[in-house]
């Protein structure tokens, strides 16, 4: 089992120009009247973090829940690995290896770290009984990959802060050997040290040779630390940016629409608060 | 302070610790308070205190009656009903609901059981099966109605209680008490001739506490080798030396009088490895502190909610057909206090009304409690009256500080 991550991790050495690990081509959803998605093409490649990013109601929570399965899409093609796939649930997303964490982690409080991790899939012996020791065993290696630290993986969850509950909720589609990892709005209502170390647990998922996606309102964070930003207005797929070769600036005016500076400023307090 | 612990983490067990030390950090935790250990790992102290001052105060009132073999016998023969409501309540209350059906159930089950063995001649064995049996049923429907329908379990078991109360008048037929004849029924909750005999007594126990100091010292070795934290020595020899006190001195004491009940002993023990050393066990608790985490875990939160209030029940009649076989007889007459004194129990003991907090052996210091004052204030020649006024004065403390420490706990958790 200790061979388990780092094999995967060999396998999934970054490959930037060929096929994405995640590819979605021509999503569209309606809900009544109302076209949430509209022909939006999606691709995320091993090895990188896509910050995913955009108004309220630009479609980026339906866009997630069509990956995740939570809300299949009306049309449009889902390719893994370049095979053609069906996500029709969220069984399916599961078991083709892509996890999505949600805000609010889903956690048992009163379950200490090792519990958590193992929920619904706990390691038995033969005897059917748990098999606790090599299950802390395993917490303690995914753990030390995502370079988190806590006071005891014996701790009940409840006693953690904000930051190492998002690393534990993260921690839990590593041991299910996701390939694709889905972070809705991770460093929201975490302070400045926690946002930190959450930030750094996202590169370490990137070096693992995950693909990650980020969904954040907060641009400061969004720059920090992922390498390609998509950009969604009222359904459609707007802009791509390289992090490299932008500013902040560029990225809320295509989020907002706005084709010049000016009207930034106006919107900049609720959509682009993490600019300064 | 911080850097002593972490110079101990480092160089206790340079070897082994070596990929704990990695991830788990002990000076990462805050210095805990007193109050907030009591909140935690020393959560059941106040409880324990409690039961020694009611024993000492009894003691001295009833003028050394209270503390002697045969009444602690008694004592212990007299909440061993109690005792196993208890048992299946926790398992509900785990979940964060309720269930006021468990005394009328149980009774049901022992009618049943009573009615074939003492009307139609069923051999025990039969008739205990299928009064077992007859609770888990009920036990299910009641969990069809929550867990599926969603309704309050609050609710659905009041309706069980009344019903089942009715269905039982009619199943006896305006008989009082029904009389059990059967010696193998009588035999079962430890009256006079059924003790087990002395060697067993002695030897079954101490074989348990021997299994148990071995169980914890392979897991210790097993730690230590898997590179993991282990405890240190100090906190494991007083839990040993603690156990083997505690579960002797019992020994001792019953052996002094008439010998070692043990058919309670037997379930709390079966249920202590079912919510601990068992995936259905540690689900209960997390559909108790989450249902919604759980249920995205994969976990069947339906299944598991059926499954605990069948679990329920079936304890339930498991702890009627003890007192059924204490008093060798079955009453049309429930026991009005007995409902409450079981989920008090469990709630006095330190299990959460709230969910997902709680063990078995909470439960056996709250029915200590619970079987004190009633037994104690018995001695006294104390009314009924005020011996209910003081159970509910101690009940009403306990939920004070269930809903107290949860409070703290939400303030301090984050």
């Amino acid at each position: 089992m200790a061979d388990n991550i780092t094999s995967t991790v060999a396998e999934m050495q970054p490959s930037p120009l060929g096929e994405p690990r995640l590819r979605l081509k021509g999503i569209n959803k309606s809900f009544g009247a109302v076209r949430a998605l509209t022909d939006v093409d999606f691709e995320v490649y091993a090895g990188e973090v896509v910050g995913l990013v955009g108004d309220n109601g630009a479609g980026k929570s339906t866009l997630i829940k069509a990956i995740s399965g939570v809300g299949p899409p009306d049309s449009g093609e889902i390719f893994l690995e370049g095979q053609p796939v069906k996500i029709t649930g969220p069984q399916v997303s599961t078991h083709l290896g892509i996890e999505t964490v949600y805000q609010d982690l889903a956690l048992c409080d009163n379950l200490d770290v090792v519990a958590n991790l193992f929920l619904g899939r706990e390691e038995r012996s033969p005897i059917r009984s748990l098999s606790e020791i090599h299950m802390e065993q395993r917490t303690l290696q995914v753990l030390r990959s995502l370079d988190v630290k806590i006071p005891s993986v014996r701790t009940p969850v409840m006693s953690l802060s904000g930051g190492q509950r998002q690393s534990i909720a993260v921690a839990k589609s590593l041991l299910r050997n996701a390939s694709v990892v889905l972070l809705d709005e991770p460093t929201a209502a975490l302070g400045v040290a926690q946002t930190r170390q959450v930030l750094h647990m996202i590169r370490r998922l990137r070096d693992q040779g995950l693909a990650v996606v980020v969904i954040s309102h907060n641009l400061a964070d969004v720059f920090e630390v992922v390498d390609r930003v998509i950009v969604l207005r009222l359904g459609k797929r707007v802009a791509t940016f390289e992090v490299k070769s932008t500013t902040p600036e560029r990225v809320v005016s295509a989020i907002t629409g706005a084709e010049f500076g000016a009207l930034m400023e106006a919107n900049g307090n609720d959509t682009a608060g993490g600019v300064e | 302070m911080s850097e002593m612990i972490n110079e101990k983490a480092t160089t206790a067990s340079p070897a082994t610790a070596v990929s704990a030390a990695a991830v788990e950090v002990p000076s990462y935790m805050p210095r805990q308070t007193l109050g907030q250990l009591l909140r935690g790992d020393l959560g059941f102290l106040p409880v324990l205190l409690t039961l020694v001052v009611i024993a000492i105060i009894f003691e001295f009132a009833s003028g050394g009656f209270f503390l002697i073999p045969r009444n602690l016998s008694f004592l212990v023969l007299q909440i061993a009903t109690i005792a196993t409501d208890s048992l299946g309540v926790t398992l509900v209350l785990l979940l964060g609901e309720i269930d006021l059906s468990v005394v009328a159930v149980g009774t049901l089950g022992a009618v049943v059981m009573g009615i074939l063995s003492a009307r139609f001649g069923f051999p025990a064995w039969a008739a205990i099966t299928i009064g077992i049996a007859a609770g888990a049923l009920v036990g299910f429907i009641n969990g069809l109605f929550i867990a599926v329908l969603r309704l309050p379990s609050f609710i659905v078991t009041l309706a069980a209680f009344i019903g089942y109360e009715g269905l039982l008048l009619y199943l006896l037929n305006g008989q009082a008490t029904l009389i059990i004849y059967d010696p193998f029924i009588n035999g079962i909750a430890g009256s006079p001739n059924s003790f087990l005999p002395w060697y067993l007594g002695i030897g079954l126990p101490t074989l348990a506490v021997a299994l148990y100091i071995g169980g914890v010292l392979l897991d210790q070795v097993n730690r230590r080798r898997a590179g993991l934290r282990t405890r240190p020595l100090w906190q494991l020899i007083t839990q040993m030396v603690a156990v083997v006190v505690i579960v002797e001195g019992a020994v001792v004491l019953f052996e002094n009088y008439q010998g070692v009940p043990y058919s309670t002993a037997i379930l709390f023990f079966l249920i202590w490895l079912i919510l601990t050393k068992t995936s259905f066990g540690r689900h209960i608790y997390a559909v108790g502190g989450s249902a919604e985490a759980a249920r995205r875990a994969g976990i069947n939160v339906t299944a598991i909610r059926i499954a605990v209030f069948t679990l329920c029940s079936t304890l339930a009649v498991v702890g009627g057909i003890l007192a059924a076989s204490r008093e060798t007889a079955v009453a049309s007459q429930i026991d009005p206090l007995l409902l409450l004194q079981a989920i008090g129990a469990a709630v006095i003991g330190g299990v959460s009304l709230f969910g997902g907090r709680g063990s078995v052996w909470s439960i056996i210091l709250g029915a200590l409690i619970i079987g004190s004052l009633v037994n104690g204030l018995a001695l006294l020649n104390g009314t009924q009256a005020a011996a209910e006024m003081i159970e509910g004065s101690v009940l009403l403390l306990a939920v004070t500080v269930d809903a107290v420490v949860r409070r703290a706990q939400a303030r301090t958790g984050r």
